[in-house]
């Protein structure tokens, strides 16, 4: 397992009590004094994961939503669905796998699954691009978003990228169109979306998964119109800036709730995602099934309406 | 569409032809650094080797729409500071300078017009307000181009010259890109056409969001346009971008966009283009 600087003393600590306990079992003892240290050392690291997790900074959120060991979209849709059967390619050039798709069963209802897919080790990561898709994974988004209208089944999304990929087969097969294209059809759809950033996002490449009628984010998740370290090298030339700019973006969670972005903050387990996957799924399935209930009574007219009206209304400026 | 309005000659550029759009006698090309009368510069075009100088919206206007007839919208609005952003300077500074420098109030104009006798809702981007970024007003200008354009049944014709998203006004300045696209969406309802012009430069959230999602897509000669910039790219790949990569004749060639526009044609290409869409 990775450990990010900040996470360090925790997981030193539970080494030790793990080595502890391991002790006492070897040594065939056990007692009451040796389950009154290790109360004690566990509540210490009770305490300690509150204060480390109770204060992160942007920069450390930054980090944890890039955590290697984050669960990924795909590690959320096998622990929320039964049934998934997974889609391939955009029908016109290749199969993009920083972006996976297709249908299943959540909770009893027959929905269209998309979101961007990262790579767990070094080949799975270069198969998928590491999370950054070129325009063939969004136009197979498309091509699933369409058919989520046409069968009308709701449609999920998770978001989870550093960002469509600036390359030159990218430019040469219309990035730009192509994400342009998952906004117009999202913006279009008769019936339930429902976004969720799981982990990182990233720019255009992010929103293009992400004009739902609900956004929810989980708490050390982050989203932003450019990464803190383009941000950085941009203002000062200097890309080791991007805590700085992390926190002058306002990148987390709590200031997208705040600002209207995002509709539901989804607190993480203790330690983060990545510590307990299985109930950050439990914790992510429940609110976009909250959300889902709370649509069902609009028609397919009235989704598109509700979900116009709430991008209509987020913009900041005075005058008129 | 009247039968008066589609018998008018449309490629008729008299007006535009006397408009001037340079000062001083001797002009320099950025282009190829020759130094010529300023009058051989027509439409800002250098007679020598064809270099299109940044024409500002006001020049555009002047060259596209039928003289007096643009009706500004949304000049009042400005912009916050939701993040209370700084790099150093207070982003509110920096509006205020992009203003006196450029004279605009955003980086974009929009407006209703006529083209040609026809009535449009027009947009033409302001480059020099902070490389044209796009922020919440760009973003309400450009939503209510395409929704008063649905409502009254106006094709939209805009000229976008945009580095992307306005960096300072963060998430917000990235929904913009939904929001103007969502409102695009209203116009396609009602079937009334957009023709996207892409000016140099065209690339990030501008180029991603509905700039290139015209029914007919026009770029002036050369222009940049993509989605990453091309220092991203080389930073990114690790090589230098072949000669005339993410240019307007490169867009054409791997079929983003449908026409490449000589200057002094536009008025008239987008006059045809509406004309065979619309009338009878
Ligand atoms: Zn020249």
């Amino acid at each position: 397992m990775a450990t990010l600087e900040f996470e360090r003393p925790l997981v030193e600590l539970e080494r030790r009590i793990a080595e502890l306990k391991t002790a006492i079992r070897a040594s065939g003892r056990g007692g009451a004094e040796f389950d009154v240290e290790v109360a004690r050392l566990e509540e210490k690291a009770r305490r300690l994961q509150e204060d480390i997790f109770g204060s992160l900074g942007s920069w450390q959120k930054v980090q944890l939503s890039r955590h290697p060991d984050r669960p990924f979209t795909l590690d959320y849709v096998q622990r929320l669905c039964d049934d998934f059967v997974e889609l391939h390619g955009d029908r016109a050039y290749s199969d993009d796998r920083a972006i996976v798709g297709g249908i299943a069963r959540f909770r009893g209802r027959s929905v269209v699954l998309i979101g961007h897919q990262k790579g767990r080790g070094v080949k799975d990561n270069m198969a998928r691009n590491f999370g950054m898709p070129h325009p063939e994974g969004y136009r197979k988004a498309l091509r699933l978003m369409e058919m989520a209208a046409r069968f009308r089944r709701p449609l999920l999304t998770f978001i989870d990228t550093p960002g469509a990929y600036p390359g030159l087969g990218a430019e040469e097969r219309g990035q730009a169109e192509a994400i342009g294209q998952c906004l117009l059809s999202m913006s279009r759809l008769r019936v339930p979306v429902i976004a969720t950033v799981i982990g990182e996002g990233g720019s255009g490449g992010a929103l293009a998964l992400g004009v739902a009628n609900r956004v929810v984010m989980l708490e050390f998740s982050t989203y932003s119109v450019i990464s803190p370290e383009g941000c950085a090298s941009i203002l000062w030339k200097d890309r080791a800036r991007g805590p700085e700019a992390a926190e002058a973006l306002k990148v987390t969670a709590d200031h997208l709730l705040r600002f209207g972005v995002v509709d539901e903050l989804v607190p993480e387990p203790p330690g983060g995602a990545h510590r307990d996957p299985d109930e950050a799924a439990r914790r992510v399935g429940d609110a976009i099934a909250r959300h889902l209930d709370a649509l069902a009574p609009l028609d397919g007219p009235r989704l598109a309406e509700d979900r116009y009206r709430k991008y209509r209304a987020i913009g900041e400026f005075v005058g008129e | 569409m009247s039968s008066e309005r589609s018998a008018r000659p449309q490629g008729n550029l008299d007006h535009a032809e006397k408009v001037s759009l340079g000062a001083g006698v001797f002009r320099r090309c950025d282009g190829c650094g020759d130094t010529q009368l300023s009058e051989s510069f027509a439409y800002g075009v250098c007679p020598r080797c064809g270099h299109h100088e940044r024409l500002s919206a006001e020049q555009w206007m002047q060259l596209l729409l039928d003289p007096g007839s643009f009706e500004p919208e949304g000049e009042a609005l400005a912009p916050t500071d939701p993040l209370r952003f700084s790099d150093g300077r207070p982003y509110p500074e920096r509006v205020a300078s992009a203003r006196r420098s450029s004279g605009a109030t955003e980086a974009i104009r929009v407006g209703a017009a006529t083209l040609a006798g026809r009535p449009i809702m027009f947009g033409a981007f302001v480059f020099r307000f902070m490389g044209g970024s796009m922020g919440s007003v760009v973003g309400e200008r450009l939503t209510r181009l395409f929704e008063r354009a649905a409502s009254a049944r106006r094709p939209a014709v805009v000229l976008s010259a945009s580095g992307g998203a306005r960096m300072q006004e963060g998430i917000f300045s990235l929904m913009q890109m939904a929001r103007t696209v969502a409102a695009l969406g209203r116009l396609r309802e009602v079937s009334m056409p957009f023709v996207s012009v892409l000016l140099d430069p065209t690339t990030g959230g501008v180029a991603a969001s509905y700039a290139l999602l015209g029914d007919v897509n026009l770029a002036e000669p050369r222009a940049l346009i993509g989605f990453a910039g091309p220092r991203v790219i080389e930073q990114t790949i690790g090589q230098k971008l072949p000669e005339g990569f993410q240019r307007s004749e490169f867009l054409l060639e791997h079929g983003m966009i449908d026409q490449i526009a000589e200057r002094r044609e536009m008025r008239a290409t987008i006059a045809r283009v509406l004309a065979l869409l619309l009338d009878d």
